[in-house]
């Protein structure tokens, strides 16, 4: 009856594995691609936190002497036109990134998530109008949204969020609001109605739990997409200014100015950008894949 | 049908006066005023006269209500006023860059169907192979890579390979010349742009292409097919391609909507004088009445290419039209 090997001790052992952990590791297992993404995002993370102790160099000051250095040891990714070290810039690029990402996302999500839950709570009349007025928010392409918002506030990491965050909020609202509808049919909403709860109460006790899976989708979405939306407003000069270190900033002036020169100077940031994105772009897939499977992509 | 277009016209009205709203209010959340701003922004002293008569020239010291129906108006009569930092026509601005602007859409578009279309179906029949997970790689790249970036690449490609070939290096044309008038020169210079924004444009739809062409394999009718021994080319083009086109030609046109947005930043990279550029200068130079009537030609444009989409989508498909 030797059904299998495994001894008591190791059920226990496994048992003693916080399911969390266990979870996590399944996780990792079904979806490598996905994990890969999260390590990057992790990685780019942890650059971002630890900027001022792993680099040796000043990613502000210029230094003449070293003006379009190629890469080798003392500078691995090479110099800029100022002699900045472009390695610096791209580790203390991606607090900028990061920082625009996380606050523009998160923001323009969670606002997006409580507007989408009180449209789908209140329905009727409401809802219907509240739609129409997102159908005409989002009748603005990202990019043309944002840069309606620059002209009017400038330019300017804060401003730069602000232009970032406003058109995401109706894309979040309107994914959110579908799945909504379906959880106010539940009875615990009625029977929080019941209870005599004040609709704030159920909308944001009963209502915005059970909509966290579109919510986290929309906001790992929105990450990538930030990051890349940033990089194009600085690229075009009304994002973050010099001489704070941006990725898009870092791809001003032009190809054919350092074609012949230094060809490293835009190959660098436009591959930490592609990195970036891509990896949570990995991640938001495997992400909707495993909360939401009717979302599946493929 | 008819009616159905009737339907879609009418719902499209809101939403355009909708966009006006807010295009019309965009200039109004300014603190102070477009010519206090303009003029006295950046700390010089302004002349008061000259801000009156700024302020006359726009309008702006009549009530709300005139000034939201002039700018209706105006709208209705492709009377934009005038720029505030040339102080040309508008309308004459806009038109003179339009014609770069499409056709850069166009070929864009053209170079994303026919790269999306071929890869999504192979990568659709050739499911969990080595030929698939390279068109997903190459498609989730074009997603994460900026278009400006790959603007860049191509430039500096095409330095670097004419320097090595011919020994001097060779840039696209920066003056842009009507196609009917050397189409040679004309695509020598658009090419470029409408590659980078392309790639792009074809990751979305190659996507799509795939995961519609998945669904639509796994449909009785094709197993039908399959059964009577049909060859799998004939299943393929004539039965599972014709219905997984539906989801792709809606992915394809909102593209096409977006891709004046795209073409903000490409633009810049090969340094076009197209309505992208236009809009960024525009925005650099508190051009706030060419910003203004810019805005609201997009969201037009895009409202009205929605609207096509979705006459299109009837038309390809009875079960919506009779819904």
């Amino acid at each position: 009856m030797a059904v299998s090997e495994i001894t008591v001790e190791e059920v226990a052992a496994e048992r003693n594995e916080p399911s969390h952990r266990r979870a996590l590791r399944d996780w990792i297992c079904r979806k490598p691609l996905g994990a890969a993404g999260a390590f990057v995002v992790l990685f780019f993370i942890f650059l971002a936190a630890v900027a001022e102790l792993i680099t040796v160099y000043d990613p502000v000051a210029n230094s003449f002497e070293s003006m379009h250095v190629p890469p080798g040891a003392a500078h691995w990714f090479g110099t800029d036109q100022f002699g900045r070290d472009i390695l610096t810039r791209i580790i203390f690029g991606a607090r900028t990134a990061l920082l625009v990402g996380f606050l523009a996302s998160v923001v323009g999500s969670t606002l997006g998530l409580v507007l989408g839950v009180t449209s789908a709570y209140f329905g009727g009349r409401f809802d219907l109008i509240f739609q129409r007025i997102m159908d005409v928010f989002m009748s603005f392409p990202l990019i043309i949204m944002a840069l309606a918002v620059v002209s009017i506030f400038g330019t300017g990491i804060q401003n730069v969020i602000l232009a970032i965050t406003i058109p995401f909020i109706p894309r979040c609202a309107r994914v959110v609001r579908s799945s909504a509808l379906a959880v106010r049919e539940i009875p615990y909403v009625d029977a929080a109605r019941t209870l005599g709860f004040v609709h704030t109460r159920i909308i944001l006790r009963h209502m915005v739990p059970n909509v966290m899976a579109p919510y986290l989708i929309m906001l790992t979405t929105f990450m990538g997409q930030a990051i890349l939306l940033e990089a194009s407003l600085s690229y075009l000069g009304l994002g973050v200014q010099e001489p704070t270190p941006a990725w898009g900033l870092m791809l001003q002036g032009g190809a054919e100015e350092y074609a012949e020169s230094a060809p490293w100077i835009p190959i660098f940031p436009g591959l930490a950008i592609t990195t970036a994105v891509f990896a949570f772009n990995l991640f938001g897939d495997a992400l909707r894949d495993t909360l939401d499977p009717r979302l599946r992509s493929e | 049908m008819y009616k159905y277009i009737l339907k879609r016209i009418l719902l499209m009205i809101p939403t355009i006066v909708g966009a006006a709203v807010i295009v019309f209010f965009l200039l109004r959340a300014i603190p102070g005023d477009v010519c206090e701003l303009r003029m006295a922004g950046s700390g010089l002293y302004a002349d008061p006269e000259a801000i009156k008569i700024c302020q006359q020239n726009l309008g702006i010291d009549q009530p709300l209500y005139i000034q939201f129906f002039d700018f209706v108006w105006g709208f209705m009569t492709f009377d934009l006023g005038e720029s505030m930092w040339t102080g040309k026509s508008i309308t004459e601005e806009i038109g003179l860059r339009f014609e770069l602007s499409l056709q850069v859409a166009i070929m864009a578009t053209l170079t994303a169907t026919v790269i999306a279309i071929p890869l999504g179906t192979i990568s659709a029949i050739k499911q969990d192979t080595w030929v698939d997970y390279v068109v997903r790689i190459f498609s989730i790249a074009g997603i994460a890579m900026p278009s400006f970036w790959l603007g860049i690449l191509i430039i500096l490609g095409l330095l670097i390979a004419t320097q090595k070939v011919t020994g001097t290096p060779w840039m696209p044309p920066i003056e842009y010349t009507p196609i009917w008038v050397d189409p040679f020169a004309n695509l020598s210079q658009l090419v470029w742009p409408a590659m980078a924004t392309g790639y792009r444009y074809s990751a979305v739809a190659t996507r799509m292409t795939r995961s519609a062409l998945l669904e639509v394999l796994r449909e009785d009718y094709v197993r039908t097919a399959r059964a009577k021994g049909l060859f799998e080319k004939l299943i393929i083009n004539r039965h599972a391609l014709k219905n997984a086109m539906l989801p792709v030609t809606t992915v394809i046109g909102l593209e096409f909507a977006f891709l004046m947005g795209g073409l903000v930043v490409t633009e810049q990279v090969f340094n076009l004088n197209g309505l992208g550029k236009l809009f960024v200068e525009s925005v650099l130079n508190s051009d706030y009445t060419v910003t203004q009537s810019l805005v609201m030609l997009v969201a037009v444009v895009f409202i009205l290419t929605n609207f096509v989409i979705d006459i299109l989508y009837a038309w390809l498909d009875p079960r919506i039209r009779y819904a």
